[in-house]
């Protein structure tokens, strides 16, 4: 749910990562993090375990710029993908604009992409979202890694309604910007829609 | 009722009055800092000694305080838990719901008292519900009438793709 503050000027949207456990949505904070200009970025929070494992969620707020003359501001959390987290997931769902499926590309992790798209549909439909609408896009990660299943066998498997997809390799970075500013886009679409 | 899918909009008349409200709550109740979040974790309004406070992650924390709480309370069978309370070696956190949709966040420290603090939250509360009451209303009426333009419709591909350049 957006935030539209005509007193300062500012639109807020907030966007989740969601994915199975390790698939990489911390490490995409993470580097969306380290390279975004000190001034347009605040704090990067993350509740974790001692294992480095998200407990509750991360958080990094982004200010981006100004579209005619309102202040761009991104919310971007991860949920913790392991599976006995649920509770929380549903709690971090509240208020979406956009929503980034990060699937783990490796062939062993196939299962739990599946899975865990199912538990994002479930939960979306619980907070009252329609599945079919609600601005989504799917990063197939991992990418350099060698015992990846191809893309278009992903394609079919995970991403139904044909929204846009980006393969990536969080670690070094690369198509990370890339899903962040395709979710970023059919969120200001949605925007120009609705309001 | 505000759909899961409706934005918050908040308007400058509205903003100054809440803006009223939090420094009188500041005052009246000798505290350190007030804001205003809403339950996704965006921040409304702060008010007080907020130049050293990172008003944004105290946002989303405050908010995931909530959002977990709420989760206990459903749990156990209550609908949630309106007021949290902790409480720090010299720093104390007041956290409470307003109008079951924005949660009001004091801190104060021993110049101020958690019976004073509750006393008057529980007065500005009631004031700040009704300006949300407000607002909500305004935000519908402005959404529906014909003339009004989101000043996003004109949003075009080329200012997106300048915000990430
Ligand atoms: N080779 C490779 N490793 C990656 C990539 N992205 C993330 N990793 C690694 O995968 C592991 C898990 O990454 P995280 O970002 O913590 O995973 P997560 O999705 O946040 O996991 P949870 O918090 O448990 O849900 C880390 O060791 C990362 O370094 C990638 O693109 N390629
Ligand atoms: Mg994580």
């Amino acid at each position: 749910m957006s935030f539209i503050n005509y007193a300062s000027r500012e639109i807020n949207c907030k966007i989740v990562y969601y994915g199975p456990g390790l698939c990489g949505k911390t490490t995409n904070l993470q580097y969306i993090f380290n390279k975004t200009a000190e001034e347009s970025k605040g704090k990067m929070i993350s509740l974790a375990t001692e294992t480095e494992r998200t407990l509750f969620f991360d958080f990094l707020p982004l200010a981006l710029g100004d579209i005619r003359g309102f202040k761009t501001r991104f919310h971007l959390y991860t949920v913790p993908g392991q599976v006995f987290y649920d509770a929380s997931r549903k709690l971090i769902l509240k208020g979406v604009d956009g929503v980034v499926f990060v699937a783990d590309s490796q062939e062993e992790r196939l299962d739990a992409n599946i899975e865990s798209l199912e538990n994002l549909k479930d939960n979306l439909d619980e907070q009252g979202f329609d599945i079919e609408k609600i601005p989504f896009v799917i990063q197939y990660n991992k990418r350099d890694l060698p015992n990846v299943t191809p893309l278009d066998e992903l394609s079919r498997l995970l991403n139904e309604r044909k929204v846009p997809e980006l393969e990536a390799s969080a670690m070094t970075g690369e198509g990370v910007f890339e899903t962040l500013k395709a979710v970023a886009k059919l969120v200001l679409n949605d925007l120009k829609k609705g309001g | 009722m505000i759909g899961p899918q409706s934005s918050l909009v908040m308007y400058e008349e509205e903003y100054q009055q809440i803006v009223v409200l939090l420094e009188k709550l500041l005052q009246e109740s000798n505290s350190k800092v007030i804001f205003l979040v809403d339950k996704n974790g965006q921040l409304i309004a702060a008010s007080g000694e907020t130049a050293n406070l990172d008003t944004t992650s105290l946002a989303s924390l405050t908010a995931g305080n909530i959002a977990a709480t709420g989760g206990l309370a459903k749990l156990i069978g209550e609908k949630e838990f309106s007021i949290l309370f902790h409480e720090g070696e010299k720093d104390n956190i007041h956290i409470s719901i307003v109008g079951g949709r924005v949660i009001l966040v004091v801190i104060f420290d021993e110049r101020s008292s958690l019976g004073l603090v509750r006393l008057r939250v529980k007065k500005t509360s009631m004031e700040l519900a009704s300006v949300f009451e407000e607002l909500a209303f305004r935000s519908e009426q402005e959404s529906k009438s014909a003339d009004s333009v989101s000043p996003f419709a004109e949003i075009t591909d080329d200012d997106i793709d300048n915000l990430f350049n």
